[in-house]
């Protein structure tokens, strides 16, 4: 048994692999972590990369032979993937802020009820949108070129 | 008070990039689907469909305002990852001298791309 009273993150990374008590949206928030990260190591090198358009055709042309082949087409699926979840849990979460779909208060009265129930449908939809959103990237990414 | 405003902009640069990403992602990967903004056709990276884009005023701007919202949003949820770690108060303002110099540098790099890609299209 951990003693976290005083330490609030004293989990640290390990905070990231175990959803404890918090419950499914604790994976929903690594997973968050995960792909925010990914994509700003994308979006580091993107901005570099795509910059030699300024220099004209060849310079692009060239730029663009660089990061191509079955490798590249894989990771930058993998990068459409983890905007589709990132986008769309991003919604969530800002719904969530907003104080949309998280339901009314209660009082604690035995047997208590936890608000992650309340929220889960929309947790559980933002998932399966965001695999949807996936699927026709893939199509577009593999099979409609 | 300061971090919340922060995160306020966080919030609000979420939804700029919910609005322009999701067109940057639909012209780029979903262009078989929707066939937007591609006029010479083939695949939306082609140098002519990169061309158009260069010429228009609207992607001129907006790619300046997606970068500026997305290196804001990247760069602070990097910082509330590493602040969430807790680190002293020496390496949280290293951190943020590093995140700012980095992502003015990108910025740089990126917006004078914008403007010096609009150029050259309006040339050829």
């Amino acid at each position: 048994m951990l003693d976290v009273r005083g330490h609030p993150n004293r989990l640290g990374l390990w905070g990231w692999l175990g959803g404890g008590r918090w419950g499914t949206d604790r994976y929903l928030y690594t997973l968050h972590r995960l792909t925010g990260l990914g994509l700003l190591g994308y979006f580091v090198l993107h901005i570099i990369v795509t910059s030699s358009r300024a220099f004209g055709q060849q310079a692009w042309e060239q730029a663009m032979a660089r990061v191509s082949g079955p490798l590249f087409l894989i990771g930058e699926y993998l990068v459409f993937i983890a905007f589709a979840f990132h986008a769309i849990n991003g919604i969530r979460l800002v719904l969530i802020e907003l104080g949309i779909g998280v339901g009314k208060p209660i009082e604690p009265v035995y047997p208590y009820r936890t608000s992650l129930d309340v929220q889960r449908p929309l947790a559980v939809g933002a998932v399966l949108l965001a695999a949807v959103l996936a699927v026709v990237g893939g199509l577009d990414f593999f099979v409609w070129h | 008070m300061r971090d919340q405003s922060l995160w306020t902009w966080h919030v609000i640069a979420g939804v700029v990039i919910l609005v322009f990403l999701g067109l940057h992602m639909g012209v780029m990967h979903l262009d078989a689907l929707l066939g937007l903004f591609n006029p010479e056709g083939g695949h939306p990276i082609d140098w002519g469909n990169v061309l158009a884009r260069m010429k228009s005023g609207f992607f001129t701007v907006t790619y300046v305002v997606l970068l500026g919202a997305a290196l804001f949003h990247g760069l602070y949820g990097l910082r509330n990852i590493v602040y969430e770690l807790g680190p002293g108060a020496g390496l949280r303002s290293a951190v943020n001298a590093v995140l700012w110099i980095a992502g003015l540098a990108l910025f740089a790099i990126g917006s004078w791309a914008a403007w010096a890609a609009s150029r050259l299209a309006t040339t050829l």
